[in-house]
């Protein structure tokens, strides 16, 4: 008899069939993590969960008797008052009995199983990409940086590699046998021992030789030769740049209301779990402006009342001071997302759509404005006359061909399609719209 | 409990280590091939974890398999399920090979392993090894090797023509996979171990005999060739055939070698498995009639407290429950219940018949020895040959079975039998009719193949009860022989008496798939 333990092999030994179960109903549980999507709280985005797709995509037909219509019989056990010949009314819902429908193991319900974080995320974010990827080659931008390449025999002396050449010096000195220190030592200690107590003798003499020959040969084959020198290589790489900076910019004036926040709130979260799954590094910049702009920290942003005009420009000056200051284009990945109700001074509009369209427009990757509305006002979406004002001053722009994704949203649950939307591939879009 | 007794205990509270499975093993041995007469094959066990027992269940417990989709989806139903606590998990699974390997779960207590050693390691052991249909089905020495070999051919497959072109054939092998069974039993004992050289042997034989005098580009002269005949034609291709997945891979006119060998990969593990389906009940019965006898023992000679004996109870009555039709938790009969129910019942009669058994059972009441009776039973029988040979009418009286009839055509259900003295003949037949799988699974026959004109392929399906079959699977399914076969496929639905025919499913091939 063996006794094997087994506990600690490696897990996951279904893992590839779970991952072409995946595959193989990819289209249905999309759909149920979009449904999910919908329903949940944005904060447990990040997590995995149950999702339900219909069995009949994942059903694994048979050869099998159905369960209506013919004769059936049962042996059952437990009989209390029948005897041979009694009749029974056929149980409501008709035929079938009581025993059939359970073994044949697929009933016609839904499928319900659990996702983990990461396969729930990869799907939810799956089909989105980046904005305007092939366009303005967001995956390709790059830095120019050094890579370790090897060693080479010549080079600066600030990339000697020590230890290379030192050991190359060592196996040197070890082929040509070069006498070491002690054996030197030795030998003159020998010969002064010799002098002193023997005086001259024909040992004494061959010693002598033989330190001389030593020393010769100890001057000839040097400790370390420009031939054991090795440097370190560097060759040029570009890698992508692999971080991104995200800036939220919010009219924090009297108008907005703490609903409208909320949904602010709610795209800024999708947007930075977004960004975290494509860059290696996010960094976000607050900037909430009411006729002036600051930036502050996620808690103020969100919650710390101001009163004031509207000025979006005054944001906007603030974001540009910043991206020169900390954030240079070669290295960052630039996204902003404006939300606001709309409102904006009068005569800020044209500042604002000269500042946007000459200065941050060229340097972020994606800008989103987003236009927040409260619940009560979802019947107006779409009226041509309820424009505002900041909703018109983008649209011009947009017009003249700059990349600005705008969107109005009033209600919690229209916020992931509109992300959706915002976010979704382009590519077979505008290859339509580019004749 | 005098110290005599607490020295002689196997093990105290619920805590084991290596030392006390192996004093268990031995002690169950010592009682089980000692006293009761088993004959086993060596034992492995393997301590697991929940995971790797969930893991075990999507691969129907073997412990590799190839990869498949639908193995995934299992996973996930029953992961699910587990974590929100719908279900427990076995104690034990147990393999048909040789070492027989049982997994126990690390989670058991010391008195469960107990349990699951003497009833997986020792009763289905012993009914693996013994029982004629496992001898003349299975070859245990060789399934490891050949769920290797298998899961390194389709991996091969799949590196080689694609993950979708392999699951396509999967997809539709495991679809035929319970008509993919030879019934009867052929010349040879199956050697799952030359399966692998068998392959390649196979394929070196089609390139030496490659002939170019077989090519089917019709020529001038060949228009004359006479037409075969019926009979011959049938012969040739061994029609009837009930062996679906057999038949396309030796005839199926366009498949490739390799769609033909995993064809025959999903019927070898379709044909390993067949035993089990046909004596879940004996199989079962065994096993717990095995553990109950043993725990027994090891209470009477005192290796095991009180306080395990009774836990092991409790666990025991749990399993071999059986609910009454009108609880609401009646789910069929349970097949431990009527195993251990019969495999006593047996031993009664054996000790202590009474008239009625003696007029019953000549050849076995009084005999005294009942493991013996016992081990000849396990050996000659399957579920459905052994309960119209020993459902004893006191077995049925205390289970109070009554036979219910379900006819569409009449206004109201009818009691056809119950347990009193006209009813016993008539109710042991239809029980072991349900558990003859010849019987419940539906009869689909290939009949003939129309070689001359558009190689059409008719299946008849014999109709038994009026009960057609599922119509939205059939469909599908008959989707799928036809990719198989590369032709159009027609499945008649036919009452074998009158040859009338209910219902005809047509099915064409997707020219892009094969």
């Amino acid at each position: 008899m063996y006794i094997i333990d087994r506990r600690l092999n490696p897990g996951g030994k279904s893992l590839a069939n779970r991952q072409r179960f995946l595959r193989r109903a990819k289209a249905q549980i999309q759909r149920a993590v979009r449904q999910t999507a919908g329903d949940r709280d944005i904060t447990d985005l990040e997590r995995g969960g149950e999702v339900t797709i219909p069995a009949d995509g994942v059903r694994e037909p048979s050869f099998r008797r159905s369960g209506e219509g013919g004769v059936h019989d049962h042996i059952l056990p437990g009989n209390k008052r029948f005897i041979e010949g009694d009749t029974i009314d056929r149980p409501p819902g008709g035929g079938g009995g009581s025993s059939s429908g359970g073994d044949n193991g697929e009933g016609d319900d839904d499928f319900r199983f659990a996702l983990t974080r990461d396969e729930f995320l990869d799907l939810f974010l799956d089909d989105l990409e980046l904005p305007d990827l092939a366009k303005r080659r967001v995956a390709t931008v790059e830095t120019q940086g050094l890579r370790r390449a090897g060693y080479t025999v010549t080079g600066s002396p600030v990339n000697l590699a020590l230890l290379r050449s030192m050991r190359n010096a060592l196996s040197r000195r070890i082929a040509m046998r070069r006498p070491k220190p002690h054996e030197l030592l030795r030998l003159e200690e020998e010969i002064e021992r010799l002098e002193t107590q023997e005086g001259p003798s024909e040992h004494l003499t061959a010693l002598r030789q033989e330190l001389e020959q030593l020393r010769l040969r100890t001057k000839r084959f040097p400790y370390i030769d420009p031939l054991d020198l090795r440097y370190r290589r560097f060759e040029p790489v570009s890698r992508p740049v692999a971080q991104a900076v995200m800036f939220c910019l919010m009219d924090v004036s009297g108008s907005m209301t703490e609903h409208m926040k909320d949904l602010a709130k709610r795209f800024y979260m999708l947007l930075y779990i977004f960004l975290t799954r494509r860059y290696k590094h996010v960094e976000i910049v607050f900037i909430r402006h009411t006729h002036e702009a600051k930036e502050v920290d996620e808690e103020t942003f969100f919650n710390s009342p101001e009163t004031g005009g509207t000025v979006v420009s005054s944001a906007l000056r603030e974001m540009q001071r910043i991206v020169e200051e900390r954030y240079s284009p070669d290295a960052w990945n630039i996204y902003a997302a404006q939300a606001s109700d709309g409102d904006n001074s009068p005569n800020d509009g044209s500042t604002s759509a000269a500042l946007l369209r000459d200065v941050l427009l060229p340097v972020c990757q994606y800008y989103a404005y987003l236009e927040v509305g409260s619940d009560s006002d979802r019947m107006q979406t779409g009226f041509i006359n309820h424009k505002t004002s900041l909703w018109q001053t983008y649209e011009t722009l947009q017009e003249q061909g700059a990349h600005l994704a705008m969107r109005k949203v009033n209600h919690r649950r229209e916020i992931y399609p509109v992300f959706r939307e915002l976010f979704r591939r382009r590519d077979a879009e505008a290859g339509a719209r580019v004749p | 409990m005098s110290v005599m007794e607490r020295d002689n205990l196997l093990f105290q509270g619920a805590d084991w280590d290596f030392g006390t499975i192996q004093r268990i093993h031995d002690a169950v041995e010592a009682i089980g091939v000692g006293e009761m007469g088993l004959d086993v094959y060596p034992n492995q066990i393997e301590v697991i974890t929940a995971e790797q027992m969930l893991d075990a269940y999507a691969s129907i417990g073997m412990p590799l398999f190839y990869k498949h989709w639908s193995f995934g989806k299992r996973f996930a139903l029953h992961e699910a399920s587990y974590r929100q606590g719908f279900m427990g998990l076995a104690y034990e699974i147990v393999i048909n090979s040789n070492p027989c390997i049982s997994y126990i779960m690390e989670e058991n207590s010391a008195t469960m392993q107990t349990l699951v050693i003497a009833h997986a390691a020792f009763g289905h052991n012993h009914f693996f090894k013994n029982n004629y249909l496992f001898q003349e089905w299975t070859d245990a020495d060789g399934i490891l090797d050949y769920l290797e070999f298998a899961k390194g051919y389709i991996t091969r497959c799949e590196e080689r023509y694609g993950h979708a072109a392999v699951e396509r054939v999967l997809d539709a092998a495991h679809a035929l996979m319970s008509h993919g069974i030879h019934r009867y039993p052929r010349k040879k004992r199956p050697d799952l171990r030359s399966e692998e050289r068998r392959e390649k042997e196979r394929h070196l034989h089609l390139e030496q005999t490659f002939n170019d005098l077989w090519r089917t580009v019709p020529t001038k002269g060949a228009a004359a060739k006479p037409q075969l005949s019926d009979e011959r034609r049938r012969a040739l291709l061994e029609l009837p055939q009930e062996n679906l997945l057999y038949f396309l891979e030796k005839s199926a006119p366009r498949l490739q070698l390799w769609q033909r060998e995993i064809l025959r990969i999903v019927r070898q593990i379709a044909q390993y498995f067949y035993p089990q389906r046909q004596t879940k009940v004996m199989n079962e019965g065994c096993a717990t009639y095995c553990h109950y006898r043993i725990m027994t023992r090891l209470h009477e000679t005192g290796q095991i407290s009180d306080g395990a004996f009774l836990e092991f109870l409790q666990s025991h009555t749990n399993v071999t429950r059986q609910a009454e039709y009108d609880d609401p938790h009646y789910g069929g009969i349970n097949p431990y219940a009527l195993g251990f129910g019969m495999m006593q019942d047996i031993e009664r009669i054996c000790t202590k018949p009474t008239a009625e058994d003696r007029e019953w059972f000549p050849e076995i009441a009084g005999s005294g020895d009942a493991m013996a009776v016992l081990r000849d039973v396990w050996a000659n029988y399957r579920d459905e040959s052994f309960i119209s040979q020993y459902l004893s009418p006191h077995l049925m009286r205390q289970w109070r079975m009554f036979h219910l009839v379900d006819d569409p055509d009449q206004p109201e259900l009818r009691i056809e039998a119950i347990h009193d003295e006209r009813g016993y003949r008539r109710l042991r037949r239809s029980l072991s009719r349900h558990y003859d799988v010849g019987w419940s699974d539906p009869d689909i026959q290939v009949i003939d193949v129309d070689l001359a004109g558009d190689r059409r392929l008719i299946l008849h399906h014999h109709v038994l009860n009026r009960t057609l079959l599922h119509k939205d699977d059939a469909q599908r399914v008959l989707q799928m022989v036809a990719n198989l076969w590369g032709y159009a496929v027609v499945l008649k639905e036919v009452e074998p008496s009158t040859g009338a025919i209910f219902q005809e499913h047509v099915a064409h091939p997707h020219e892009t798939l094969f």
